[in-house]
Formats: C-alpha cells, sequence, structure tokens
C-alpha cells in the first residue's frame, strides 16, 4: 500500500506539517512557484541576452506554441494516440495474464522470470529490433509502449491477487460460490487497489516508452509525434520548439495521472483508506 | 427388512439423531505436523452451546475447520445423518461460520455482505431482503444495511458478520474466536447478544475460544483439547439453565466451574511441560 501513497499528486494528500495552514495558502502555493521559476526564468534571459537558440525563455516558448500550433497539435495527437493504445493495451493484457498467472504456482513460477526479463531489458536497446521486424511504424512504436507499460500492471495484478483475505476466500468456498462468482465479487474486487496502482505506474510509463520508440525510429512524415518533432528542432537548432514539444509531453504526462487518479479515487471512494475521507 | 429398517431409521424424529458424528478424524499436515489425533465427537440434535476450549496447537480451530468442510481430516470420518450432502458426503452449508476477524468485503455495502449467503443458490436481492433486514434487526443494526463496513465499529462489524452467519437460518453455526480481537466490555456485550440468538433460534452453536471464563459463561458444554498431538481431554456438562447473566457469572456455581476447567487445562499444559524435559 506504501505504492498507493507513495504514488499520489501533490495536493491530494493531507499533509501533518502543513495542517495548521490556511487551506487557501496551500492550494495556491504550488502555483504560485511556478509563477516565480518562470519570472526568474524569463528575466534571466532577458537581463543576460541569452540568445533563443541557447535557452529562450517562457515567452519565447510559448509563442512558438503558438507559431507551431497546427503542426504540435498533429504530433500531439499522434504521441497521444500510441501512449493512450499502449496504456488500454496493457491495462488489459497485465490483467488478463495476471490472472492467468495467479490461477496457479506453476503458471506463475514458468512466466514470470521471463516478464522480469522483459521488464529489466531497456525499451531503447529492443526498439530498434522492433522497428526492425514491423513495417508499420506505428505497430512498432505501439509494440515498445506496451512492453515497458504492461509490467507493472502484472505484477500488481499478481500481488492483488495473491493478497485476497484468505478468511473471504473460505467464507466464498464454504457458500459454494462458482469460480466465477469468486472472480468477480472476491478477485477482482480486493485487487483493485493494486491494480490501480499498476495502471498509474503504466500511465506514465506508456508515455516514456512512445517517446524514447520514436526517438529510436528517428523518422518523420506525417505520421509522427512530439519526439519526433524535438529531434527535428534540434538539427535546425529551433530550441523554442524543442521546449514547446517538451512543455507538450509533459502536459500529457500531467493529464495522464490526474486522469488515474481521478478514476482511482472514484472507484476506491466507499472503501480503501487511501481514496475514502477519513472517518 | 433392510429397506424397512432404513424407512425406520429416517422416520426417527430429527433431534432423536445425531447431527454429526465425527468419529476417529485425524489431520497430519503436509509438513508431518500432527494437528489432531483420533477425535472422536458426536453434536446432538437437539441445540446445544458447546465451546471447544484448549491452548493454541491444541487444534481446536482444525476441527473447526474441519466441521466446516474448509479442511479435510487425513483419517476418520465426518458423519451427518440429517443434513443433506452432496455425492461426497459433504454438507451442504447448513451452517454459518463466524471467524476472528469481522471477514466483511469492505468494497461491499452491509446489506451486499449479508446477500453474500445467497449468491451462490442465485436468489434475487429482493426475494431474500426481508431476511436481511430481519437477520440485521437481531444485532440492531437494520439502520446500518447502506452502510460500508469502514464506517462501522469493530464491534458492529462483528455483530454483522454474525448476522451473516445466521441470516440462513442454520441448523449449525461455528465460531472461531469470534471476539477475541475486541475489548472486554464489547465483547461481553456480544456474548450476551449471542446467548439470546441462541435460545431465539433453537441451533448449535461450537465455540472455539481460549478463555476459561467465556466458555464457561456461555456454554452447557465444554470439551476440553490438549496440544501435540490436537485431543480432547475432556468433555464437561455446564449445568445452568438460560437465560444466564451477571447473577451467574459472579455466582458460587460459576466459579466452581471455572476451578474445575481450569484445573483440567492445567493438567494438559502440566504434560505439555513434562514432554519437554
Amino acid at each position: 500500500m506504501n505504492l498507493v501513497r507513495e504514488l499520489r499528486l501533490p495536493g491530494s494528500t493531507s499533509v501533518p506539517a502543513t495542517a495548521g495552514l490556511k487551506p487557501i495558502a496551500v492550494k495556491t502555493a504550488p502555483w504560485l512557484f511556478g509563477l516565480a521559476v518562470l519570472v526568474f526564468w524569463e528575466m534571466i534571459t532577458r537581463l543576460n541576452n541569452v540568445p533563443a537558440y541557447v535557452l529562450p525563455g517562457p515567452l519565447a516558448i510559448l509563442e512558438s506554441l503558438r507559431k507551431d500550433a497546427p503542426e504540435l497539435l498533429r504530433a500531439l495527437l499522434f504521441t497521444l494516440r500510441v501512449t493512450v493504445l499502449a496504456f488500454l493495451a496493457a491495462a488489459i493484457g497485465g490483467l488478463v495474464i495476471g490472472l492467468f498467472m495467479a490461477s496457479s504456482r506453476i503458471v506463475e513460477r514458468t512466466l514470470f522470470p521471463y516478464a522480469v526479463i522483459l521488464q529489466v531489458t531497456p525499451i531503447v536497446a529492443i526498439a530498434p529490433l522492433i522497428i526492425i521486424w514491423t513495417d508499420d511504424i506505428q505497430i512498432a512504436l505501439l509494440i515498445c509502449a506496451v512492453l515497458v507499460a504492461f509490467f507493472p500492471v502484472l505484477s500488481n495484478t499478481v500481488v492483488g491477487l495473491h493478497s485476497i483475505d484468505p478468511n473471504l476466500s473460505d467464507l466464498f468456498k464454504l457458500y459454494r460460490l462458482s469460480t466465477w462468482q469468486t472472480l468477480f465479487y472476491l478477485k477482482l474486487p480486493s485487487s483493485l487497489p493494486f491494480y490501480l496502482a499498476g495502471l498509474r505506474i503504466a500511465g506514465g510509463l506508456a508515455l516514456i516508452g512512445a517517446v524514447v520508440a520514436e526517438f529510436v525510429a528517428g523518422t518523420g512524415g506525417r505520421a509522427s509525434g512530439l519526439a519526433y518533432s524535438i529531434l527535428d528542432s534540434g538539427f535546425k537548432l529551433q530550441v523554442p520548439r524543442m521546449f514547446a514539444c517538451l512543455v507538450l509531453i509533459a502536459l500529457v504526462g500531467i493529464a495522464i495521472s490526474i486522469c488515474l487518479s481521478i478514476l482511482t479515487r472514484f472507484l476506491l471512494r466507499n472503501w480503501h483508506g487511501s481514496a475514502a475521507p477519513r472517518r | 427388512m433392510n429397506v424397512v429398517s432404513r424407512a425406520v431409521a429416517t422416520d426417527l424424529p430429527r433431534k432423536a439423531r445425531p447431527l454429526l458424528t465425527i468419529s476417529g478424524v485425524e489431520k497430519v499436515y503436509s509438513n508431518g505436523m500432527q494437528a489432531l489425533a483420533g477425535v472422536d465427537l458426536t453434536l446432538p440434535g437437539e441445540p446445544q452451546f458447546l465451546s471447544l476450549l484448549g491452548p493454541s496447537g491444541c487444534g481446536k480451530s482444525t476441527l473447526l475447520r474441519i466441521m466446516a468442510d474448509l479442511d479435510r481430516p487425513t483419517a476418520g470420518t465426518m458423519d451427518w445423518p440429517t443434513t443433506n450432502c452432496d455425492a461426497s458426503g459433504r454438507p451442504l452449508a447448513d451452517l454459518g461460520f463466524v471467524f476472528q476477524e469481522p471477514t466483511l468485503m469492505p468494497w461491499a455495502t452491509v446489506f451486499e455482505n449479508m446477500y453474500l449467503p445467497f449468491r451462490a443458490k442465485g436468489k434475487s436481492r429482493k426475494s431474500v431482503r426481508d431476511e436481511i433486514m430481519a437477520a440485521l434487526a437481531m444485532v440492531r443494526l437494520e439502520r446500518f444495511s447502506d452502510h460500508y463496513p469502514r464506517q462501522l465499529s469493530g464491534g458492529m462489524k462483528m455483530r454483522v458478520s454474525v448476522a451473516r452467519a445466521l441470516v440462513r437460518k442454520p441448523r449449525l453455526l461455528l465460531m472461531d474466536e469470534p471476539f477475541a480481537a475486541l475489548d472486554e466490555i464489547t465483547r461481553m456485550k456480544l456474548n450476551n447478544d449471542l446467548l439470546e440468538m441462541f435460545q431465539a433460534h433453537k441451533l448449535t452453536v461450537v465455540f472455539v475460544t481460549h478463555s476459561v471464563y467465556e466458555s464457561v459463561y456461555l456454554s452447557n458444554r465444554i470439551v476440553v483439547m490438549a496440544a501435540r498431538p490436537g485431543r480432547i481431554v475432556g468433555d464437561i456438562a455446564i449445568d445452568v439453565p438460560y437465560p444466564r447473566g451477571e447473577i451467574y457469572r459472579t455466582s458460587r456455581t460459576y466459579a466452581d466451574y471455572c476451578r474445575t476447567i481450569s484445573s483440567l487445562l492445567a493438567d494438559t499444559m502440566h504434560d505439555f511441560d513434562g514432554e519437554q524435559h
């Protein structure tokens, strides 16, 4: 359960140290800090006359975002699509294979080491092979992103399924509930908090996988995302545009994280300590 | 002849025949640990409040789990002459079970938790609603049917657990140190509630405990067990009528029973010490 706690967004948890402060101060502090950094950044670049191809100020980046909006938006949609599809594939695949693995000791012992091997091999090292093997670059990127995002879902699902209260298990046996009933009314709900924690890791990793794979692929054309835009802008020394892409990638990451956070709180609101308000 | 005698046997009133006859039951775990050795025990047809009392490791919980068919004995037989059994001789759950923890599903409301025993039978929520609410009323929690377990106190959760075990009106209620994790005051209250239900429902309770006082207060029969290997060393009737209350708890009879049972228990512990030397 530590995992769940560590993965929380700042501000989603009540921090005892700030309990004495006014809630408004607690809420606005992160925004004010961000704003201060941006102002400081803008001032540094202006006062020292730092050229935009070395370090553009926030306003220059904003200008680039506005100017290149159509192209960047297309790249954003491409990366977003790969990320979301990879995430969904990992979410479903991790659950199904997790259920299969947890169903028998032998299956788990047989398969789990290979899942670990796949996980610990850096995606940058596998990506070139996958790109060679697949004709469609989008599918290659998708495979890479799934490979990265899949493991946390799988391992969390397995841990969750192994953490079922043995007494509840006995109770289901005692009342002779069928295998399917036990799956739907005991196993899936029991492992839901673990599964959701896995999803929250997978969301971030799907984006990382998509971006890294695209860097490796490094091919342009119509079907290309934010990572290729960064490469391309780098070649042309369009540093503000590189930053604009970075901003978009970060925004995607934050959006995924917030969505999954909301989903977690919604699903666990009534019963789980990590989501429900204290009595 | 055979046919006739069998017909006669089934015509006997239900109560005249035992509810359960356990003979020569043994349990050896796969690591070689012998949890139970040659246990014989009969639960009569008429309602009884039986406590299984003994030190930890005496196999009282194992015996209870075997009764509930959650564990299989490695030797011996379990005979349920008046209960419907499936093809392999296992009783078709005419029993309720209460664990040491409330064992409620945290993701489900009190009502949904109470519905669990009916789920396998494929009954609709609507058709069993009255039964569920009646069982909850018995533990004075009918107003909490829409609450989640985390909104209830430890004692309330335990009461839901007891109500769930009784919701299908079983003839046999098995309880594995059910109130051990609760504070003393709550436990005394729940013990009194339990006695009321025992009288009202005319069911047999098998109550596992390691507390002499609790067992003497609650039961009309105490089976004392010893460890290494788990076995029965005493079977004592507590001849005090119900309802029982504070007067009994502070009476001479109560103290005498406690002394008798305690010394029996102490003997089993003495054997245990002897084995160590």
